[in-house]
């Protein structure tokens, strides 16, 4: 896929953010991302280009990271937490039955292309185990039933609201454009805090 | 009754408290104004003074850390926050960033001051889209108000601050490998030293800091060193955000003073899941060594957590009871060591996936007693003698949890099996939902 001159001279607004050039590569692979879904040779290639830099340096930095894919993932990317923590308090359990619903492996993706899944480690928000993500989106307090409920809903094409997040889920690839640090405008949607967040607040005003 | 200390938090429970507007109504951005009329060597000075140590796990003197930039030597010197927070079970930053930004930038602000920095960064972990939305705002936001940028509050301090997103990768949260990652190379730990107050971003002068060290300053600066140090232990001040999770009644955030002890966090917030009792926690994320229902009263500051034989690393406080197995436990944590390991250096590298290996077995109750040594010689060769402190880390839960539990490894080996049922440890077991 050929990039248009739009996107070329975002990415070069996203070099100009640093002081030396190479420090915008993580910046442009989540860009690349939120173009093609994945890291594409055509995005190293850009990336690589713009950065002067070889590609197998550019393949060699976005190997490193999880988040950048070798291949398309799902339009919702689920990440279901199993380190130790919410595996024990149901993120194994979750994991397991969703695979199953879904007839797909680790890092696999549905036939139609809409929900893929991966388990990931965790994700700073253990005091609401367990936890799911979508696009990277928290999705809190998750049951085998919940889980099951978002995926379908995911698949059918309107998931419901991240627990603590925008008003809408949005696909992978815009929120991959997020990441590359381009504002959608949502950060005012969505609740400052979950409950557990203010519990601590909440008794020291002395709530019960 | 309580002994809670709501700082940072204080305010999070207005719906808004995410905004410049509610930050300014709440009394924000008032420090740097104070910060910015004294000398820079005086903010300095105020930090070292108030006892504020590093939240991000290795509790260093922060006002130390400011004062080993070298001054007067003609080079860019830079500030950068870490924002990775990826220690298994550490969720304290992020709450904090998602319901108040501000308070983070005005941090900055006050310490690239001190330091002489014109140029700030925040590295952020790139897993939680909302909180990437809520911190690009913000800069953006205090960009418009004339707080970031040229001639800030006309006092001639220049500052620029860019987020830096993160594309998982628990390692590059080591400040070294973050400094790497932020280069545009592999997040892999550097030689030290030279440290990074020498040799940082781009080989130069840069400080290091967590979210929460940096975003405790503007309170400091407004209300004194008195005020800070009235709160806390000897070598430990302030406040600070515990994080409790796992099979509790209710988990969350809390501040307290440093010294606060779990048996007073539990009474506070409602106790271990009704029906259950207190089995293993660990202090401050897995890295740090397990503490057992023995340890409810020592005080969780650096020195007492130490002194009984573990760190206060992150406070991130996880919580597991009677129904958990150690072995599952701890495999998994080694899974996660093991995935993580950057692979730079060999112990670490390759004993991680022995480590692994061992364990799978002993939790399928194959092995035998044998291989329990075998366990300890390999953390042996892996701590101290890796390249960074991943490694020690991963050692940790595999050297305290056979300290505390052995037998219950032995017990798998007998029963030829793990003799838990993991659905017992579930929520929906508990809650009644599948
Ligand atoms: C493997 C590893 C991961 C780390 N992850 C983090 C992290 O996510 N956030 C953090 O602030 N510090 C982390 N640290 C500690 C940093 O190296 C560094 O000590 C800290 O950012 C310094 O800030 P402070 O002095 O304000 O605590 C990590 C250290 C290691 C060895
Ligand atoms: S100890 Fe592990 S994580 Fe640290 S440098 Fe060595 S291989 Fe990398
Ligand atoms: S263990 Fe799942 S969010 Fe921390």
């Amino acid at each position: 896929m050929a990039y248009t001159v739009e996107q070329v001279s975002i990415m070069d607004s996203i070099i100009n953010r640093y002081p030396r050039k190479r420090s915008a590569i993580m910046p442009l692979l989540h860009f690349v991302q939120s173009i093609d879904g994945y890291v594409t040779n055509e995005g190293i290639e850009l990336i690589g280009q713009k950065l002067e830099l070889a590609t197998a340096e550019v393949t060699a930095v976005s190997t490193f990271y999880t988040q950048y894919k070798s291949k398309p993932v799902g339009d919702y990317h689920v990440g279901i937490c199993t380190n130790t923590l919410c595996a024990v308090m149901g993120g194994d359990a979750i994991f397991e039955s969703i695979k199953e619903h879904l007839d797909i492996e680790n890092d696999g993706v549905t036939n139609d292309g809409k929900v893929s899944v991966e388990h990931i480690e965790c994700n700073a928000a253990c005091d609401y185990a367990p936890v799911v993500m979508v696009n990277w989106e928290f999705y809190d307090n998750q049951t085998v039933q919940s889980t099951k409920d978002l995926v379908d809903a995911a698949r059918a094409g309107n998931p419901p609201a991240p627990t603590r997040g925008p008003n809408k889920l949005r696909t992978w690839k815009e929120n991959s454009a997020v990441l590359a640090g381009i504002s959608d405008g949502l950060a005012n949607e969505g609740v400052q805090a979950g409950e557990p967040t203010l519990l601590g607040l909440k008794k020291a005003k002395g709530g019960a | 009754m309580s002994k809670l200390t709501p700082v940072l938090s204080a305010n999070w429970d207005q719906k808004d408290s995410f905004t410049f507007e509610a930050y300014k109504r709440n009394g924000g951005y008032t420090a740097i104004a104070k910060a910015l009329s004294m000398k820079p060597d005086e903010v300095i000075q105020t930090v070292k003074d108030s006892g504020l140590r590093g939240r991000g796990g290795a509790g260093f003197p922060t006002g130390n850390k400011w004062g080993f930039i070298p001054q007067g030597d003609n080079k860019e010197h830079y500030f950068v926050v870490n924002a990775d927070e990826s220690e298994p079970g550490t969720c304290k930053d992020t709450p904090l960033l998602m319901a108040n930004p501000h308070v983070l930038i005005e941090g900055i602000i006050i310490g690239s001051y001190a330091i002489r920095a014109n140029h700030a960064f925040i590295y952020i972990r790139g897993e939680i889209t909302h909180v990437v939305r809520r911190v690009q705002q913000a800069i953006e936001d205090a960009y418009k108000a004339g707080l970031l940028g040229k001639n800030i509050l006309g006092k001639g301090f220049d500052l620029d601050l860019v987020l830096h997103v993160g594309a998982g990768a628990y390692i590059c949260g080591e400040e070294t490998a973050l400094l790497d990652s932020l280069e545009g190379f592999r997040g892999q730990p550097r030689l030290r030293p030279p440290f990074p107050a020498i040799a940082g971003l781009y080989a130069k002068p840069t400080v290091v800091n967590n979210v929460e060290s940096v975003a405790s300053v503007p309170a400091i600066i407004n209300n004194g060193v008195a005020w800070f140090t009235a709160m806390g232990t000897e070598k430990s001040k302030g406040f600070t955000l515990y994080s409790l999770s796992g099979h509790v009644n209710n988990p969350g955030q809390f501040e307290a003073p440093l010294g606060i002890t779990l048996r007073e966090l539990l009474e506070i917030s409602g106790g271990i899941r009704t029906g259950h009792k207190l089995k293993f926690w660990t202090p401050g994320g897995s890295s740090t060594p397990i503490f057992t229902d023995a340890h409810l009263d020592v005080p969780l500051d650096y020195e007492g957590v130490s002194a009984a034989g573990s760190m206060l690393g992150t406070k991130a406080l996880q919580i597991f009871d009677e129904t958990t197995c150690i072995v599952r436990a701890v495999l998994r944590w080694t899974e996660f060591y093991k995935h993580e390991s950057c692979g730079k250096c060999t112990p670490c590298r390759e004993g991680t996936w022995w480590l692994v290996q061992v364990l799978k077995d002993l939790e399928a109750g194959r092995g035998s007693e044998a291989d329990l040594d075998k366990l300890l010689d390999l953390c042996d060769n892996i701590m101290g003698r890796s390249f960074c402190a991943l490694a020690d880390g991963a050692a940790s839960p595999i050297i305290s949890s056979l300290k505390y539990f052995r037998q219950e490894y032995l017990d798998h080996l007998a029963a030829g099996k793990c003799p838990f049922d993991p659905m017992t440890a579930t929520l929906f077991e508990s809650a009644g939902v599948k």
